[in-house]
């Protein structure tokens, strides 16, 4: 074939190539076709998506393709003073106040641990990290059947252990006070697997020689950990946190599927109002003018994340 | 976009293999946009047609039954029938797609949704001459249901069923508790006592529940409760009307029924019929689509059940119902034989529909149909066909119908109801909070 007796010819070429410039032009260019199909599906379903939702946003754009008029501030104004959204917002919060520490806290100590197992590590990797890749119709299933008042698997066993009144079994998902409690137990058994990964990868990559050198100083494995570990794994938590963080604000999904939102709206988070907002209500104006204010919300948890972390490193 | 520079002196072999490849994929980007444009039908000549349909339940597997059969006896028809989750999974699906006239060709949807899909911007109407000409007349569908489908005097949508909340009871349990009649059919009650004394006799021979009702679908309960005794309830521009009295009086019965033990205090859609399967429950109060079900249970391990109309409360047995019905999303256009190829399909469907009733419970609308000796004579399905009459409507609102936003709000209220975490009179005055909330949005659909 062509290429394979020019093979020597280009290699001998290679010499007289044209200046470096030129080159690196040409190459750039070349780059751009590998990028153009992302770019493109990037620009299409996210650049403009966006815009376009700031731009309904000062309208009253129906999803039933009713004609629609530009109406100012008037959503902006309503979604400020809408005490439904509020609350959802606030249950947002909470669901993020809840999840989040166990989420990162325990992910480090499963890591600290599985990092010590010697003859079962690979055993515990696999298990602590397996429920993350379940889909979440999945796990939600699973723990809706969990908890289940008559015959789940908990209440079965609290009433075994006799904690709990067989006559009167906790309704987990519907009850005002252990409903978010519920979803955030859940959440924290499936996703958990992630930053646990994310831990163990940053345990592996300290030098074991730094441990060595300060256990023949006499340095306890206490001392280690609060001196050695923790802080050089101090970069894989800030990443950690912000994924985590953005992860919380952006609870639907189990929401959704575990509670609806219940009981009397006591889990109904950001997400599921502006899905309520938008697609029962049809309001997709309204409910664009909501996702901006969330929108808005998460860029400045992230943005205060980041400065924090990075000036710590500084 | 500037092109592409050429490059200096000869072609170098990476120019050539990106170039060759861009080409190549916007060669076959091309072709597939046009393919979009020209082929409506599927590519071996048959005419598609899509459906949508929110039958999850028990029924959809009998849809899926006569599914097969259709394509079966028209080889020149592909259809396509595809499933959403019951309620508004399904319902944001449809509006979204119609929206875009990218929805289905046809699609099931509970009548008294119609208003609520905004039939002016999302629906295609129906003439009454197509129907005709593919075999369907006017005359063959009950009148009270036939008028439920025309907004502004266009006709939206073609019923399929009347569908209702009925009452299951398990023959074993209720002989034993000595509630059936020489007949073994289910005792007459009259009145709330009687029907509770009823099933403390069945919940002495269960030892769990006397009843079993999903305590999230409390709207339903509570509509055919409310009409039982005749309330009303009537939505204006910013106000709205209903009978305190009544209302409390019925949400009292859920309250009470919990708070003794007779029904459970929370049961999902899934746990309410298992309650009945494992026998936890002598009886349980769902929808007549559960029969099929049933029959899969009895089937597998022997079960002896039947069912009958809702309990006669305030002097009548008036039940909570809804009509399972086709309409047609909006098309930017038409192909003609899609469309004679949808309305044969609808048509065919409900000259079928004894299926439908015998398989999914429902009671068919089309009249052929149910007047036939052979529907007349079906069990347990005579037993309960006075539902035709029994069966009351949602209120007349946007917001209203069968998983619409009143039905789920009130719904999510009840529960707390049947969870003895909200007394009647503070539900009430929450449901007329949420009544107020909801009359004050935007009317989407005006």
């Amino acid at each position: 074939m062509t290429v394979k007796t020019e093979t020597p010819a280009a290699a001998s070429a290679a010499t007289k190539r044209p200046p470096a410039p030129t080159a690196r032009k040409k190459r750039s260019w070349v780059g751009l076709w590998f990028v153009l199909p992302f770019t493109a599906f990037y620009a299409l379903f996210l650049v403009w998506p966006t815009f376009l939702g700031l731009y309904y946003s000062f309208t009253d754009k129906s999803l039933t393709g009713r004609p629609a008029s530009w109406v100012g501030l008037e959503n902006w104004s309503e979604a400020f003073g809408d005490e439904r959204a509020w609350s959802a917002l606030w249950n947002t919060a909470e669901f993020t106040l809840y999840s989040t520490p166990p989420l990162v806290v325990l992910a480090i100590v499963l890591a600290l641990l599985v990092n010590r197992a010697r003859k079962l590590g690979w055993f515990l990797r696999m298990a602590f990290f397996a429920p993350f890749v379940v889909p979440v119709s999945v796990v939600t299933m699973i723990w809706i059947w969990i908890y289940q008042p008559d015959g789940g698997l908990l209440n079965h066993y609290l009433q075994l252990l006799g904690i709990q009144d067989a006559a009167a079994p906790t309704i987990w998902l519907q009850g005002e006070s252990t409903a978010m409690w519920s979803v955030v137990l859940t959440t924290v058994w499936w996703t958990m697997g992630f930053n646990f990964l994310l831990y163990l990868a940053a345990l592996q990559t300290i030098d074991p020689n730094v441990y060595e050198a300060s256990s023949i100083d006499g340095a306890s494995w206490w001392r280690q950990l609060w001196h050695i570990t923790l802080p050089l794994l101090k970069r894989t938590t800030a990443l950690v946190i912000v994924l985590q963080l953005i992860a919380s604000l952006r609870i639907f999904d189990q929401m959704y599927l575990m509670t609806g939102g219940g009981p009397n709206r006591a889990t109904e988070v950001a997400i599921h109002y502006i899905y309520i907002a938008g697609f029962e209500g049809y309001r997709i104006g309204y409910a664009s003018a909501l996702s901006y204010v969330l929108f808005v919300l998460i860029l400045i948890v992230s943005i205060v994340q980041f400065r924090l972390f990075s000036r710590k490193e500084d | 976009m500037r092109n592409h520079p050429s490059p200096p002196g000869s072609l170098s072999r990476r120019a050539l293999l990106t170039g060759t490849a861009a080409t190549a994929g916007l060669g076959l980007a091309g072709l597939s946009l046009a393919g979009c444009g020209s082929v409506t039908g599927g590519l071996d000549g048959r005419t598609r047609v899509k459906q949508w349909n929110l039958l999850a339940g028990g029924d959809g597997a009998v849809m899926t039954e006569m599914h097969d059969q259709f394509s079966a006896e028209h080889p020149d028809v592909e259809l396509q029938a595809t499933t959403f989750g019951w309620g508004t999974p399904f319902y944001t699906r449809l509006v979204m797609g119609a929206s875009g006239g990218n929805a289905s060709d046809i699609a099931t949807i509970h009548l008294s949704r119609l208003k609520s899909v905004s039939p002016a911007t999302l629906l295609d109407p129906i003439e009454i001459d197509e129907l005709v000409d593919h075999g369907l007349d006017p005359s063959d569908f009950p009148a009270q249901v036939w008028d439920k489908c025309f907004v502004d005097d266009r006709l939206y949508a073609i019923p399929i069923d009347t569908h209702a909340l009925v009452n299951y009871y398990n023959r074993t349990v209720c002989e034993q508790a000595g509630v059936l009649n020489p007949d073994g059919t289910l005792l007459e009650t009259t009145g709330v006592e009687e029907y509770y004394d009823l099933l403390r006799a069945v919940q002495d021979v269960t030892g769990e529940y006397g009843t079993s009702l999903d305590t999230l679908g409390g709207w339903r309960q509570f509509w055919a409760w409310y009409r039982q005794a005749d309330g009303e309830m009537t939505f204006g521009d910013d106000d709205f009307e209903m009978d305190d009295d009544k209302a409390l009086q019925a949400i009292e019965i859920m309250y009470r029924m919990s708070e003794e033990g007779l029904c459970p205090r929370f049961a999902d859609g899934g746990q309410c019929s298992a309650n009945f399967e494992t026998g936890a429950a002598g009886l349980v109060q769902v929808g007549n689509w559960e029969i099929n079900r049933f029959k899969a249970f009895d089937e597998a391990q022997g079960f002896d059940f039947s069912m009958t109309e809702m309990p006669d409360f305030f002097g009548n047995r008036r039940t909570q119902g809804d009509c399972h019905s086709y309409v047609l999303p909006h098309h930017n256009s038409w192909d003609p034989d899609v469309r004679d190829a949808t309305l044969t399909y609808a048509a065919w469907m409900l000259q079928h529909s004894f299926r439908w009733g015998e398989g999914g419970g429902h009671t068919p609308a089309y009249l052929p149909v149910t007047e036939s000796a052979e529907y007349q004579a079906l069990q347990p399905n005579a037993e309960y066909s006075g539902v035709v009459d029994n069966v009351q409507f949602d209120p007349d609102a946007w917001f209203s119908g069968s998983a619409a936003r009143l039905f789920d709000e009130t719904g999510s209220i009840f529960n707390q109801v049947y969870g003895l975490a909200m007394t009647p009179e503070e539900a009430l005055a929450l449901i007329k909070e949420r009544i107020r909330s909801l009359l004050a949005l935007p009317n989407p659909v005006d």
